[in-house]
């Protein structure tokens, strides 16, 4: 039976969702949230990003239920985040206090603290791998043993090193504008709406948990041309972050009476951006400014083009659409941006109707013209 | 399902085709001719350009040596020169003389190159009128024109802003007094190695997908007014704490110990040959 939008859909539709089941487990297998949680990390932290939301088990979840579509899994996590309390809002974290995993700078060859690779796939050739088409739970576990060995030689550093910053650096150089720590609460885009102006706590939100395609693009578009900012990373560093949040009925509790809530893994990008600024002579000189960006997970292009997009909408151009507030802001969240793309497969048979109804008019009009 | 890489990882039919856009390159010195750019087995924007050159180009007698950012084994010349000697099985080298091809990122070695010599260099961003004007199909049409007002008023632009020009890497230069080119981001230091290069000089833009070339003994004149002339980065005061090395690119370094800037041989093996030099000088000297 056909689909009429007005009577009889209901059939449709359940034989449609019904289909959509049909897909899923015709191939007789079975993904464990498991086997998407300890092989499919890139996905999972790519979802919990632009979902934010962060739970990996949830992220799985969503996957093995989208079939691996990205837009379906941030939607089912959205959806999901509008059913859950928000309790409290943490204690600020200083990124400085990181679990470090990896570390590198692009600036300096020589950064305080060393360059710490840790996992990437920035080194590897994009070569297809036959060899994943047999892949033996054997071979791997003895892989997995001679690495432990391997990492067993390792010598052990006895003492936690906080990696400082780069950016350190060049600020007691004079390179960088020092500035007063801004311990103002962030607004809460997902609570209140944007607004314009927007603040920068709200614009990094909606940077944050944007489209990483959608950044990504704009990024890019900006470093070629449709924009002006080219910047240098100072420092990527992905790690973990412990969570803290305040005793809720004590309002001037210590740091001792604070509760830890566990660990988020993050990626934070600080890029380095030449710019034109004013001296007290009111010449211009070059100084460098800081672009930023964090978000869950390791999605380091993401970051990078976040601290990118941030660096633009600090400088406001309306010669190009990356340095425009609305445009970006407004362009690059998934659930509404394939949302609206998608309501086009929804019936328009009326406006459809006005439409020709209003093309024809104006023909048959030209034409009595002419005649 | 399983299928063996060719020699330098390309089908015949690319290297042919990539070869005749590099020859186009030659003829017409400074131009940039599109080609269709291969997807590689490296990040576009990582050096795809400079290695879809070097992989058109190589033969089993070559000789190969990356540098990135004037070092043999920074990460990104690791894994260019692996992939290249993984599909081809040629030799590589650290040594600026022993090599026939030198892929590049960001710099040109220290010691002068040879007409047997092919230096390729990887570029981000081949247009040099980028900048002033964001559409691929308009700056087309000012090269065509010989219109470079824009890289000139940029320029013009700088000086009345800072009282100097203010260009970092990539300083444009005017090739065989015709077309203006992006001399791939190398320091300005390096621009004057190009001008009337023995070697032969090949650009790639893997991402841009153009090719480009300066041929040998060919004039490459980086822009500048008479009375604002062009220079190169300063490294006045400063020499390379290991080999003691004046009038090359230095990096900055800072000593941790000490918290003092330092300063060393941007170009690796350019600093290994002179310190074996003086080592060598030291030997002789002490048994003499």
């Amino acid at each position: 039976m056909g689909y009429v939008p007005v009577k009889g859909g209901t059939e449709a539709i359940e034989a449609s969702i019904k289909r959509v089941k049909f897909e899923r487990l015709k191939g007789e297998a079975i993904l464990e949230i498991e086997t998407i949680l300890s092989t499919m990390r890139a996905l999972v932290d790519q979802v919990m990003s632009e979902s934010s939301l962060y739970s990996p088990q949830l992220a799985a979840l969503a996957i093995k239920q989208a079939e691996g579509s990205m837009e379906e899994a941030v939607f089912l996590m959205r959806a999901h985040r509008s059913t859950l309390p928000r309790l409290y809002y943490s204690q600020s974290v200083e990124t400085e206090a990181m679990f470090v995993e990896r570390r590198i700078s692009a600036s300096f060859k020589d950064i305080p603290g060393g360059q710490l690779l840790g996992a990437t796939y920035d080194y590897t050739h994009r070569l297809l791998d036959f060899d994943l088409i047999n892949e033996k739970k054997a071979d791997n576990t003895h892989w997995l043993h001679s690495y432990a060995k391997e990492l067993q030689e390792v010598k052990v550093e006895e003492t936690i090193e906080r990696y400082p910053k780069v950016v350190e650096y060049l600020r007691k150089e004079g390179l960088f504008e020092q500035y007063e720590m801004d311990n103002t609460e962030p607004e809460d885009i997902t609570k209140r709406s944007l607004e314009f102006p927007a603040s920068r706590s709200a614009r990094l939100q909606v940077l944050t948990r944007g489209q990483t395609g959608a950044l990504t693009s704009l990024a890019y578009a900006s470093l070629r041309g449709y924009g002006e900012v080219h910047p240098t990373v100072g420092e990527v560093r992905v790690g973990s972050l412990p969570i803290y949040v305040k005793h809720p009925n004590e309002e001037d509790g210590s740091a001792d009476e604070e509760f830890y809530i566990g660990d988020i893994q993050v990626t934070e990008v600080e890029s380095f951006v030449p710019v034109n600024v004013k001296n007290e002579h009111n010449e211009d000189e070059l100084e460098f400014e800081i672009g930023y960006g964090i978000c869950y997970g390791q999605n380091e292009t993401k970051t990078i083009a976040m601290s990118i997009l941030d660096q633009c909408l600090e400088h406001l151009n309306d010669e190009f659409p990356t340095h425009d507030e609305e445009f970006v802001l407004l362009h690059i969240d998934s659930v509404e941006s394939s949302g609206f793309i998608s309501h086009l497969k929804l019936p328009h048979y009326v406006t459809f109707q006005s439409k020709l109804d209003s093309i024809r008019q104006v023909k048959k009009g030209v034409q009595v013209n002419e005649g | 399902m399983k299928a063996n890489t060719h020699f330098a990882f390309f089908d015949e039919g690319s290297k042919k085709e990539i070869r005749r856009a590099t020859l186009k390159a030659v003829a017409i010195p400074g131009y940039q001719v599109p080609f269709a750019s291969r997807e590689m087995p490296i990040a576009r924007g990582w050096g795809t350009g400079g290695l879809q050159l070097t992989l058109s180009l190589i033969g089993q007698t070559d000789v190969l040596k990356v540098i990135d950012q004037g070092s043999d084994e920074s990460v990104n010349a690791v894994s260019i020169k692996k992939l290249v000697q993984d599909t081809t099985g040629v030799q590589l080298t650290e040594c600026t003389e022993q090599a026939d091809i030198i892929q590049s990122r960001h710099r040109i070695p220290e010691c002068s190159l040879t007409k047997e010599q092919i230096l390729v260099l990887q570029v981000p961003i081949p247009e040099p009128l980028r900048a002033i004007e964001a559409r691929e199909y308009v700056t087309k049409c000012m090269h065509a024109e010989d219109d470079y007002s824009g890289a000139w008023l940029m320029l013009f632009e700088q000086i009345m802003k800072y009282g100097k020009t203010a260009t970092t890497a990539d300083h444009p230069v005017s090739v065989h007094d015709r077309y203006v080119m992006a001399p791939s981001p190398i320091p300005r230091f390096d621009n004057p190695k190009m001008n009337h290069s023995e070697a032969l000089i090949l650009l790639g833009a893997g991402r841009e997908k153009k090719i480009y070339a300066v041929p040998p003994y060919t004039s490459v004149k980086s822009l500048a007014f008479d009375d604002y002339p062009f220079t190169v980065e300063s490294f006045e005061g400063a020499h390379c704490h290991l080999c003691g090395a004046v009038d090359v690119f230095l990096d900055e370094l800072i000593d941790h110990e000490k918290s003092e800037t330092i300063y060393q041989c941007n170009d690796s093996a350019y600093c290994i040959e002179q310190l074996n030099k003086q080592e060598k000088v030291e030997v002789e000297s002490t048994y003499a």
